[in-house]
Parts: structure tokens; C-alpha cells; sequence
């Protein structure tokens, strides 16, 4: 695969932003991701509505570019939406990365389809939707 | 250096353009090791120890002629001093399961550096848990040594068992062994080293040291992997209980009760990997058909050319610096300043051009060294300056693609 498609300037731009990078005043979950192997490591925060929308979402941490821009493309993309439709976009990433279907709706997230021929590298893909997930797990658990 | 001899010698070097910069990780193969290995499957395979017949013969020659010809290789005084195990690893796990879990008790004290690989640091961390022991650290310097007044500090009357490498695989320079040694047999404490970093790049003779283990891995010396060697002075050997039992390691076996074979078989249970001890003889033919001086005028160059061109470049940090008179080893560990070293690694990868990065089995080094992880890049005989070169080029072209200028 050709390395500059996936260094591109959304995922360099997303590595360097601090708009997704912050805490969040209203925290409704706040969940740790690691990659033990990497040492990437990011806190995820969210703040979820009582009619389960997403209203906000942000993360602190350290870690290579992709797995730091891919965190932020995630917190763009689940922004507003509700948690079924953000577990929706979780499942079309990691099959996206699995080498299956490129689902459109996945927009920027869409760079890191290349993961799918850099096995070493598709962990640091998926921190921020992993972590994401067990948020939204740990949620569902807590509400039942 | 433009033709450099050895890399004939290496088949996966082949045709391609691979740029192998990770051989403190392991070494690549040369034909001697690969055909010698082949040809034991080929014609010499058997169970060995076992069979009464030729061919389980030659099996058992060809597996113990690998124990005497590593014996002379290290100057130990025996072969039967010397026990095949999976690697350097399973080799420091049986010390500690085998000796530490059977004689630590609360208050003694386990000293190894900072600087240890995991394999030298967590089953201590283990057995210390059990046993009630402490684990105690030699913190490193600014250069990544360790100071005279640390180690008189850290090794006293409690300390029973000090453990280091005699070469780190992150600062690549040679620690105080003689120092470290003579310290720890000073308290009456049981010397082990682990060669592992070490054996590719410079002799040891482990009857010079006056260690009282010390532990290998064949694959980071041009060998197979799968064969890992502990040497262990005959009377420390002989008190080691067995780590694994089954086949192989016994002398009578009753319903009830067994009594076991001694050492060096009674640490080798079960079948063990003949073709691996074929392929470290011929590993060991081949290191000596170089010679250490001609791998180390080889390596320092390499070294020393990629430190220079390293300090051309301000956006690299290189960590560890060789006490005066120390040797450097041909291993280097940096950072490039605005991305993270898997970027790096997968950007080097791109141009065919393989490096370790990561924290390198080393979280704790990492830790106090401030760096979640870090680069490196680590040479041998098959390396070249032109191979330094294209990596030199590669390393501005990850920066370039992360927004950089020169």
C-alpha cells in the first residue's frame, strides 16, 4: 500500500488538534483504552443524554498518530448522534478495517481503510472505537 | 564497505533491498545454520537418548557435540555445565523457580538494574511476590550506566541473588560486570548474567567472569530459534531442583516416587530440539569462521557512522552514552522529535527499511526514563553504511510527511 495515503493531512491535522483533546464539564462516562503492546493510552469522555444522544465526547492521551487522530475522527463522528448510531458507525469501522465494505457514512474515519494491509497497525486504529465501545457497554450495564 | 563479504551468507537478504536494522531482536540466518539444520532432518533424525540403535546414535552425538561445542565457545569448564532450554528466557525462569522459590526468604533482597529486559524482571517480580523478598533496582545515571556508589548502596548483606544483563537492549553499553560481579560474590550473593545482548558482539568467557549462571539465546547469535543455553557452575547446577519433569530427565520412576538423572538431563525434560542444537554448532562455526575482531571493527564502524550522522540531525535524541572506556555496542535507541516512534516505524517500514520500536520489553527503563517508547535501531555482520544511509533518508522523509522541514 502506498504509506501516504494513510500519513494523510486529515490524519496529521486530527494527530495535532487540540478541539477534540480537552475534559468535558458534564462527564457521563469516563473510560480508560489502552494497547499494552504500544503504551498508547487515551481517556475517553462522554456526556450522554438521558434520551441516549451523544452530546458530547473529547479524549486526553498519548500515542502514535494513528491511534490519537483516529480517537479524534471517532469523537467527530459520534457527536450528536445517538448511541445506537454511534455502535451502528463502531461496527462499520472494524469491519471497514477488516478488510470488508468502505461504508460512506464513515467519512474521514474512511482513511484508515488502508489498515486492513497493516496488520501491526490495526490496534492503533481501533483504540478510540474500542474504547468507545466498552463506554457504551459499561452504560448499557449500568442503566439495566 | 561498499561489498561487504557476509551478506552472501544470509539467504534472506537474497535479491531484495531489505534494510535490517533489528538484530538485537534477532539475528538473521546464514546458510551454514539453515542447511546444517535441513540436513539433520534430512538424514540424522531421531529421538536422542532413547533409541538403541544408529541412528538415535547419531541423533544423541550431534545433540551433545551442540553442548560441548557451546562450552568451549563461553570457556566453560564442562559441557555438562551447560543445559539446552527454550531460550534465555525459560533459562532465567527456571533460576528463579527452581533456586529463588527454594531458598528466598522475607528480607532478602533481589537486585537487578533498571535497565532489564522483562525476562530478567518479572519472574523475580514473581518469586520476591511469593517468597516474601524484595526486589531492589540499580537505578542508572544520566548516560544510562551505573554509578560505584549505587551498586555499594544496593548490594549488602541481605542481597541474595543480583541478575543483570551484561549488555541492556535499549542503551546498548556494557555494564560494571566485573564490578557487579565481584560485589555481589562479596555479600555472598549468586552472580547471574544474562548474555544474551552480549555474545553476538564480544567473547565471554564465563570462567573470566567468575559468574555463577549466566544464560543465551541462539537466535540472537545467528542460530535457531527454540534453544536457549544456562551455564551454571557445577555445584550450583547440581543443587538446582528440577524445573520440568517427565521424559528424559529421570533415573527410576515407581508408581509413587522418582529419582531423577543428573545435571545437565535432569534440567532437559522431554524431547529436545536436536535440529535447534545442530543449528547453534554450526551458528558457533560460523562466528568463529568471522572472528569477534572482525565483527567488532565491522559493527563499531556501523555504530559509530550512524551516531554521527545521528548528530547531524537536531530533531533526534540518542539515549545512553558509554562509560569511558566501555564498549558501545552496535544497538541505538532514539527518538525523532514530533512523532511517535510506531509512525516512524511503520513510515521506515514503507522503504523496506526494518526497526524495533516500542518499549522494547523494557516498561520500567521506559518509565524512568521518561518515554512511553522510543526507537532503535541495532546492527550486525549483513549491515552496511549504505544501509544507514537509506536510513538516514528515510527518517527526513517521515518528517517531511509529518509536516517538518529539514
Amino acid at each position: 500500500m502506498e504509506i501516504d495515503s494513510l500519513y494523510t493531512q486529515v490524519v496529521l491535522a486530527h494527530n495535532s488538534s487540540k478541539r477534540n483533546r480537552r475534559h468535558l464539564e458534564h462527564q457521563s462516562a469516563v473510560v480508560q483504552g489502552v494497547n499494552p503492546s504500544c503504551g498508547d493510552e487515551i481517556s475517553l469522555e462522554l456526556d450522554i443524554s438521558e434520551d441516549q444522544v451523544i452530546r458530547d465526547v473529547s479524549f486526553v492521551g498519548t500515542g502514535c498518530a494513528i491511534s490519537q487522530a483516529s480517537a479524534s475522527i471517532m469523537a467527530d463522528l459520534v457527536r450528536g448522534k445517538t448511541v445506537s448510531e454511534a455502535k451502528n458507525l463502531s461496527d462499520l469501522f472494524f469491519q471497514m478495517i477488516r478488510g470488508g465494505a468502505i461504508d460512506p457514512s464513515l467519512l474521514e474515519a474512511t482513511v484508515f481503510s488502508s489498515m486492513a494491509s497493516l496488520p501491526a497497525r490495526v490496534k492503533c486504529a481501533a483504540l478510540g472505537w474500542r474504547t468507545l465501545e466498552k463506554a457504551l457497554a459499561e452504560g448499557e450495564s449500568k442503566s439495566q | 564497505m561498499s561489498s561487504n563479504p557476509y551478506i552472501r551468507d544470509f539467504p534472506i537478504f537474497g535479491e531484495s533491498s531489505l534494510v535490517y536494522l533489528d538484530s538485537a531482536a534477532t539475528s538473521q540466518k546464514p546458510s551454514l545454520v539453515i542447511e546444517a539444520m535441513q540436513g539433520y532432518y534430512r538424514s540424522s533424525n531421531a529421538n536422542p537418548h532413547r533409541g538403541l540403535y544408529a541412528l538415535s546414535s547419531e541423533a544423541t552425538r550431534l545433540y551433545e557435540k551442540g553442548r560441548g561445542d557451546f562450552a568451549r565457545f563461553i570457556n566453560a569448564p564442562d559441557p555438562s555445565q551447560v543445559v539446552f532450554l527454550r531460550n534465555a528466557t525459560e533459562a532465567l525462569n527456571l533460576l528463579a523457580y527452581s533456586y529463588a522459590l527454594n531458598t528466598l526468604k522475607p528480607g532478602d533482597e533481589v537486585v537487578i538494574p533498571i535497565s532489564e529486559h522483562h525476562c530478567n524482571l518479572v519472574p523475580w517480580q514473581q518469586v520476591c511476590k511469593k517468597t516474601g523478598a524484595s526486589l531492589v533496582y540499580l537505578y542508572l545515571d544520566a548516560n544510562g550506566n551505573i554509578e560505584g556508589e549505587e551498586i555499594g548502596k544496593k548490594i549488602t548483606g541481605k542481597t541474595k541473588i543480583v541478575s543483570f544483563a551484561q549488555v541492556g537492549n535499549v542503551m546498548g553499553i556494557e555494564l560494571p560486570t566485573a564490578r557487579l560481579i565481584a560485589k555481589a560474590h562479596e555479600v555472598g550473593a549468586v552472580a547471574i548474567v544474562d548474555c544474551t545482548q552480549s555474545i553476538c558482539h564480544m567473547q565471554v568467557d564465563v570462567q573470566a567472569l567468575d559468574c555463577d549462571f549466566a544464560v543465551f539465546s541462539a537466535h540472537k547469535m545467528f542460530g535457531p530459534t527454540g534453544v536457549g543455553m544456562l551455564y551454571g557452575k557445577k555445584e550450583f547446577l547440581e543443587a538446582l531442583p528440577p524445573f520440568l519433569t517427565g521424559g528424559d530427565m529421570i533415573e527410576y520412576v515407581s508408581e509413587q516416587e522418582a529419582t531423577f538423572a543428573d545435571v545437565p538431563q535432569r534440567l532437559e525434560a522431554g524431547t529436545q530440539d536436536v535440529a535447534g542444537v545442530v543449528g547453534l554448532s554450526a551458528a558457533i562455526a560460523y562466528m568463529q569462521g568471522i572472528g569477534y575482531p572482525a565483527i567488532q571493527e565491522l559493527e563499531d564502524r556501523l555504530t559509530a557512522y550512524c551516531l554521527q550522522r545521528f548528530s547531524a540531525l537536531p530533531w533526534i535524541t540518542v539515549y545512553g552514552k558509554a562509560a569511558e572506556g566501555a564498549g558501545r555496542f552496535p544497538l541505538i535507541t532514539f527518538a525523532v522529535d514530533g512523532i511517535h516512534p510506531h509512525d516512524v516505524a511503520t513510515l521506515l517500514d514503507a522503504e523496506g527499511i526494518a526497526i524495533r520500536a516500542g518499549h522494547h520489553c523494557a516498561q520500567p527503563l521506559m518509565h524512568y526514563l521518561g518515554v512511553g517508547s522510543t526507537c532503535r535501531v541495532s546492527f550486525s555482520v549483513y549491515n552496511t553504511i549504505k544501509d544507514i544511509d537509506r536510513l538516514i533518508v528515510a527518517l527526513v522523509h517521515a518528517r517531511r510527511v509529518f509536516g517538518y522541514g529539514d
